[in-house]
């Protein structure tokens, strides 16, 4: 196993003190390239955990309308993975220790160039990647480099994956498991607690990892009930549409929009912290 | 594996059994679809293996589809191009007026013996969309077409063959409102509902196993060519050409000639204004490498890695990717890619109406504007099959527009 980096040291922090992570996700560049920066700046101290940061791209397709639409106008803003990175080479001089893990489609690493990109990214003080159209199947081109640089590649179980599939899932699986809790798109149905509870019930008698349960929890009452579920509650559509209500016809924000949006990050983050 | 020499290994034999054909293919997609594929492969493999779904799939190509299509010599293409004799592969007299239904019976089939409720699918022209449209009304299942709403202006008839025939088109208002944002919707659409749904795809792209299992069901188009020609002129064509979108009725008239080196294969893409234009639809003539669609293939798209519009007169050419296989065929050089532009094809599309009296629709006319550019200088027993992959009715309107005929 590697050395333990920011997600391990995170995770074990946060079991010690027997709480539970809020992962917080955003979409790069949303709702433009200025006010972005100071988003991402003020989470950790609006109580986020781990940061998810969503890399936009043309064809999102796992995600729902709100993210969608965040990723189209982020994208019309001009941004760009070099763009993010640079991004978090600058959150890094202010926090180096809350977890960042990229979350974006596998096409424009691979334009990119993914090993260029993985030397970047850890560079910049990247922690981990989740790449939703890379399943185990597919990752291990990615994977492994990425595990020797220290940077872990999280793996998504999801209701479909199966008693059959999940040994293939956990095995090289690092960092954290993401479970996915509905089967949809992103921001589209809300999980039932019943359902999530058996199934991470048998992901946890196979895995030791945290796991983070995300996609269908929109509201500070879900956030909690599924805190109670697992080690980390993943809110990311239901952050980007109220980002988006703060929107007028040409996508300029209003001068409330970031207290508004941290405000809502922080009611979000006391429902999971208990 | 015995045979360890590369020259003599099959083109046919891809791809492997995880769905690459060399580099590219594969299985991209999220988690929660990843079972649902593989259930899809083994229900692929047990029924390939079936003789008695073949025997229906058969029974039903034969009195439904009315295969086989005819393979017919044009005299007077021939004789204005004054070089190679030409042959049309007529499937635009199939049921439907397209190639496509020869992939929507295969895989209705399929949906049924897996027992599914619904049938999703995404179109770009509408032909894919009335095929699938077609094949649930048959075996009575719901089904749901996803369209771009560019597409839906551009192809109304299509839209409103899919609606008597009683499936929903649901117009797609996300990206660039045509194929591969239909695409996207039906995706989402599938990992939505899991349980009932089966999604036919409508050309060789998409996760493994799709590529293969609609090449497979397409590949009737070359195996029936060889005979014909066989009966027709006592010898194997001399060259082959097909139009190439996402590429499934150029790969069905392609696999069954790709191990005989004295065919001479041509595969020719959407050029749009013109390749230095920067609009076309051209992948693999003009894009790069990537990962869209559950596949590594050829894509156009921008320096950062996001996906580009594709720009094309025909609507089932209007994709800015293309299956795998024929990313893999490129790069192998077994087939040549070219491309030809609206203007070309628009061109083409008036000259064999008047010349043959089929009026092709206008995907295939790039394949005819190209038969235009190479059959003049080929010696007259050169034997040349075009597959002529649709008929051009529903393309009569987007042609009278740009000639500025109003009807
Ligand atoms: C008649 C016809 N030919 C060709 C195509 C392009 O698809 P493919 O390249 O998969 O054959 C279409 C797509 O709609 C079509 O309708």
């Amino acid at each position: 196993m590697a050395e333990p980096n920011r997600i391990e040291a995170r995770f074990t922090k946060l079991r010690e003190q027997g709480r539970k992570a809020f992962i917080a996700f955003t979409t790069a560049g949303y709702p433009n390239l200025g006010a972005y920066p100071l988003l991402l700046e003020k989470l950790p101290a609006a109580g986020v955990d781990l940061i998810e940061i969503g890399v936009p791209f043309s064809d999102p397709m796992a995600d729902g309308p709100a993210i969608q639409a965040a990723n189209n106008q982020a994208l019309r803003e001009g941004i760009t993975l070099a763009k993010i990175l640079d991004m978090v080479r600058d959150f890094r001089t202010k926090d180096n220790e809350t977890p960042i893990v990229l979350m974006g489609y596998y096409n424009p690493i691979y334009s990119y160039g993914p090993m260029r990109f993985l030397d970047d990214a850890q560079k910049a003080g990247v922690d981990g990647f989740i790449v939703p159209d890379l399943p185990p199947e597919e990752d291990e081109e990615f994977r492994v480099p990425a595990a020797a640089r220290g940077l872990r590649v999280i793996r998504l179980v999801t209701p479909t994956t199966d008693a059959e599939r999940l040994p293939t899932v956990l095995k090289d699986a690092s960092g954290f498991l993401y479970y996915v809790s509905i089967t949809g798109i992103t921001g589209s149905a809300s999980a039932e607690a019943a359902n999530v509870k058996t199934n991470i019930d048998a992901i946890r008698a196979q895995s030791d990892l945290p796991i983070a349960i995300g996609f269908g929890v929109n509201t500070p009452a879900q956030a909690q009930e599924m805190a109670a579920l697992a080690d980390g509650v993943i809110i990311g559509s239901a952050i980007v549409k109220r980002i988006s209500a703060h929107l007028d016809d040409y996508g300029k924000p209003s001068a409330t929009m970031l207290d508004d949006a941290l405000t809502f990050v922080g009611d979000l983050a006391k429902a999971v912290h208990g | 594996m015995q045979n360890t020499d590369e020259d003599n290994a099959s083109l046919r034999a891809v791809p492997d059994d995880k769905g690459h054909f060399g580099p590219y293919g594969g299985r991209y997609v999220a988690e929660t679809l990843m079972p649902l594929i593989l259930e899809l492969e083994k229900a692929y493999n047990e029924a390939k293996a079936d003789p008695a779904f073949q025997l229906e799939l058969d029974d039903y190509l034969k009195h439904y589809v009315g295969r086989p299509s005819p393979l017919y010599y044009a005299p007077r293409l021939t004789e204005h191009f004054g070089g190679a004799k030409i042959y049309l592969k007529r499937e635009e007299l199939n049921h439907t007026g397209a190639h496509k239904i020869n992939h929507c019976m295969g895989q209705i089939l399929l949906a049924k013996r897996m027992g599914k409720k619904r049938i999703i699918a995404e179109t770009g022209a509408g032909q894919h969309g009335v095929a699938t449209a077609t094949v649930a009304a048959l075996f009575n299942l719901p089904c749901v077409v996803y369209m771009g709403e560019l597409d839906i202006e551009r192809q109304r008839p299509n839209v409103f063959r899919m609606r008597l025939l009683g499936a929903e088109v649901r117009p797609v208002k996300s990206g660039s409102r045509s194929l591969k944002d239909a695409m996207n919707e039906a995706l989402r659409d599938w990992v939505s509902h899991i349980d009932d749904t089966y999604y036919i795809i409508g050309t060789v792209g998409g996760p493994h196993p799709y590529p293969a299992m609609v090449r497979d069901f397409q590949s009737i188009i070359g195996r029936e060519t060889r005979q014909q020609l066989m009966e027709a002129e006592g010898r194997t064509p001399d060259s082959l050409v097909a139009c190439v979108g996402g590429g499934s009725n150029a790969m069905g008239l392609f696999h069954e000639f790709l191990d005989d080196p004295s065919v001479a294969i041509h595969a020719v893409e959407a050029a749009g204004h013109g390749i230095a234009t920067g609009m076309h639809a051209a992948a693999l003539t003009g894009g790069r490498a990537g990962i869209l669609h559950g596949m590594r293939s050829y894509f156009l798209q921008n320096e950062d890695g996001q996906i580009q519009e594709a720009h094309s007169i025909s609507a089932g050419l209007d994709y800015p990717g293309v299956g795998p296989e024929h990313a893999w065929l490129h790069d192998n050089g077994r087939v040549s890619y070219v491309a030809v532009t609206d203007d070309e094809a628009l061109d083409a599309f008036q000259l064999c109406s008047k010349l043959e009296g089929i009026i092709p629709a206008l995907e295939p006319s790039h394949a005819l504007a190209y038969v235009g550019k190479i059959a003049p200088s080929l010696p007259r027993d050169h034997l040349m099959v075009v597959n002529l992959s649709g008929r051009g009715d529903k393309d009569i309107f987007t042609v009278a527009e740009r000639l500025g005929v109003q009807i």
